[in-house]
């Protein structure tokens, strides 16, 4: 890697962070769809939880919440391509003499720190309910953190490169992250799920994020951190050779 | 031969999927430091043609040399040896002026040093500098287009492209934008590609003119050439001699217009 690609990967992260941290509306907006999930389902079926032996609900949902949000904020950053061209943006980095892997990771990388960016404010907000775990516990949380967002960032940067119009982004989008969400094991313990839904939640890299999030910050888990970061490794490299791929193959 | 050429076109020829052919068979030379108009009725293949130049599109045959790079082979060369202003805009608006400027210094690889003077320099020369942090969006038209030259100067190239630089400005700002540019051409001996429907812009700098019309070839001439052989009294009567009276789209603001609509509504850009 030399040095004209690190500057043009770190030029592309830093346009994303501007305009992220720019856009107010943008944190705050996206911050309520977690908040809600933790605090109607925390508080809802925390009792009914409790109750059937699960142990604290809320110290159980936080680290899938928090997987959770990073999730959305990750792949929806991939519809900056579509506004890109749209606006025509992607033009100017598209006959700039720098390769276009370059600009697709830097791009992902910007796209994936404010998903984990996102992703920390809820790790705050999951402590003023209730939620506790050690210090070593949340350091590890945002390594785990990080790689979820790459993932998924990845995964964003996969279908902005294959779609061309925002509507039908936000339709497949959704049609494909509400199921990689509920099919995590964010919400429901899975060792005690129908065999259908464990089959289809171990083919959904999300559920080993959420599972190693849990392990870090609670020490509880269902796969063990080994398969884990066995799995969220090999996911990060295929999305974005992927990813790479298709971007490489946008006509401006 | 490509020595003294800046760009140096020879049968090019660009046949879209499904057939259609929209460049057919194109030759041309624009010499060094020479101002060149490339004109035609919309959907000619103008813009497919500046796509082609600019690595943006792979032709389906023929050879093009920019700057004495060929653009299949060497295109990041090529891409430095170009500077674009499109036909649409391609400025972040969420970005101050400054900031795509430092963007683009960025991933053309001017080093640090020397871009902060050339931002300096050329944000004075189309004279933007005191609104240097304003964010784009809040940019007129006018001011688009001038940040867009001075962007697409900043690497230094050996050729401008220019797609229809001045559609939908007023004639304060044509007059303005072609004066920076008729400036450039004369002290630094820019090479200037343009596209344009203005045809007293022609008048007024082109050394040469290439028409195009259904993707082919009509005609390459000085501008006083195109005039006598045509038997016109003017470039916009010979134009019109050559290329017909049919209107081949809605006139260009009602373009611009649909354009927009479309983005808003969201449907295919192509």
């Amino acid at each position: 890697m030399n040095s004209t690609t690190l500057t043009t990967i770190y030029i592309l992260w830093l346009r994303q962070i501007k305009k992220y941290f720019r856009s107010k509306s943008r944190i705050i907006g996206s911050l309520g769809q977690p908040l809600l999930f933790l605090l109607v389902l925390g508080f809802g079926l925390g009792p009914i939880f409790e109750k059937g032996g699960g142990g604290d609900y809320i110290l159980f949902l936080s680290p899938g919440i928090i997987a959770m949000s990073i999730l959305f904020a990750a792949v929806f950053s991939g519809i900056e391509i579509i506004w890109d061209r749209r606006f025509g943006f992607l033009k100017e980095t598209l006959v700039a003499p720098v390769s276009r892997t370059a600009v697709m990771i830097g791009r992902t990388l910007g796209g994936a720190t404010t998903a984990f960016f996102q992703g920390s404010i809820v790790l705050l907000i999951t402590f003023c309910v209730g939620f506790h775990t050690t210090i070593i516990g949340a350091l590890l949380s945002l390594v785990v953190m990080f790689t979820i967002a790459v993932i998924f960032a990845a995964l964003g940067t996969i279908f902005g490169s294959l779609m061309q119009d925002i509507q039908g982004f936000g339709l497949i989008v959704n049609l494909l992250v509400m199921p990689l969400f509920f099919l995590a094991g964010a919400l429901f313990p899975l060792d005690t799920a129908p065999t259908a839904i464990r089959i289809v939640s171990d083919i959904n890299p999300l559920t080993y994020g959420v599972d190693a999030m849990r392990h870090v910050l609670t020490g509880v888990t269902h796969f063990g951190l080994f398969t884990d970061a066995l799995v969220l490794s090999g996911v990060v490299v295929l999305a974005i050779a992927v990813g790479a791929y298709l971007f490489s193959k946008i006509e401006a | 031969m490509s020595t003294n050429q800046a760009i140096s076109v020879q049968n090019l020829t660009k046949t879209f999927k499904g057939g259609f052919e929209a460049v057919k068979d194109v030759s041309f030379e624009v010499p060094k430091g020479s101002t060149f108009a490339f004109l035609g009725p919309n959907g000619a293949g103008k813009t497919t043609t500046i796509r082609m130049l600019t690595t943006l599109l792979a032709p389906t045959s023929g050879t093009i040399t920019i700057n004495g790079f060929d653009p299949s082979k060497d295109p990041h060369a090529v891409r430095k040896s170009c500077g674009i202003v499109f036909q649409d805009a391609s400025l972040d608006d969420d970005l101050s002026a400054y900031e795509n400027m430092a963007f683009h210094a960025g991933i053309f690889g001017v080093p640090k040093s020397e871009a902060k003077t050339s931002i300096e320099e050329l944000l004075r020369f189309v004279e933007l500098w005191d609104r240097k942090d304003d964010f784009v969006k809040n940019f007129s038209g006018g001011m688009k287009r001038r940040l867009e030259i001075a962007r697409g100067l900043l690497h230094t190239p050996a050729v401008l492209f220019l797609d229809e630089p001045t559609v939908g400005l007023d004639p304060q700002t044509r007059n303005h934008i072609w004066s920076y540019i008729k400036k450039l051409n004369a002290e630094k001996g820019l090479t200037v590609f343009f596209t344009t429907h203005y045809m007293d812009e022609v008048e007024r700098v082109a050394d040469h003119v290439v028409v195009i019309d259904h993707g082919g070839m009509v005609a390459s001439d000085t501008v006083q050439g195109i005039i006598s052989k045509n038997g016109g009294t003017t470039l916009e009567d010979a134009f019109i001699k050559l290329t017909g009276h049919d209107i081949r789209e809605e006139s260009v603001d009602s373009v611009d217009h649909l354009r927009s609509m479309r983005k808003m509504f969201g449907g295919n850009k192509k």
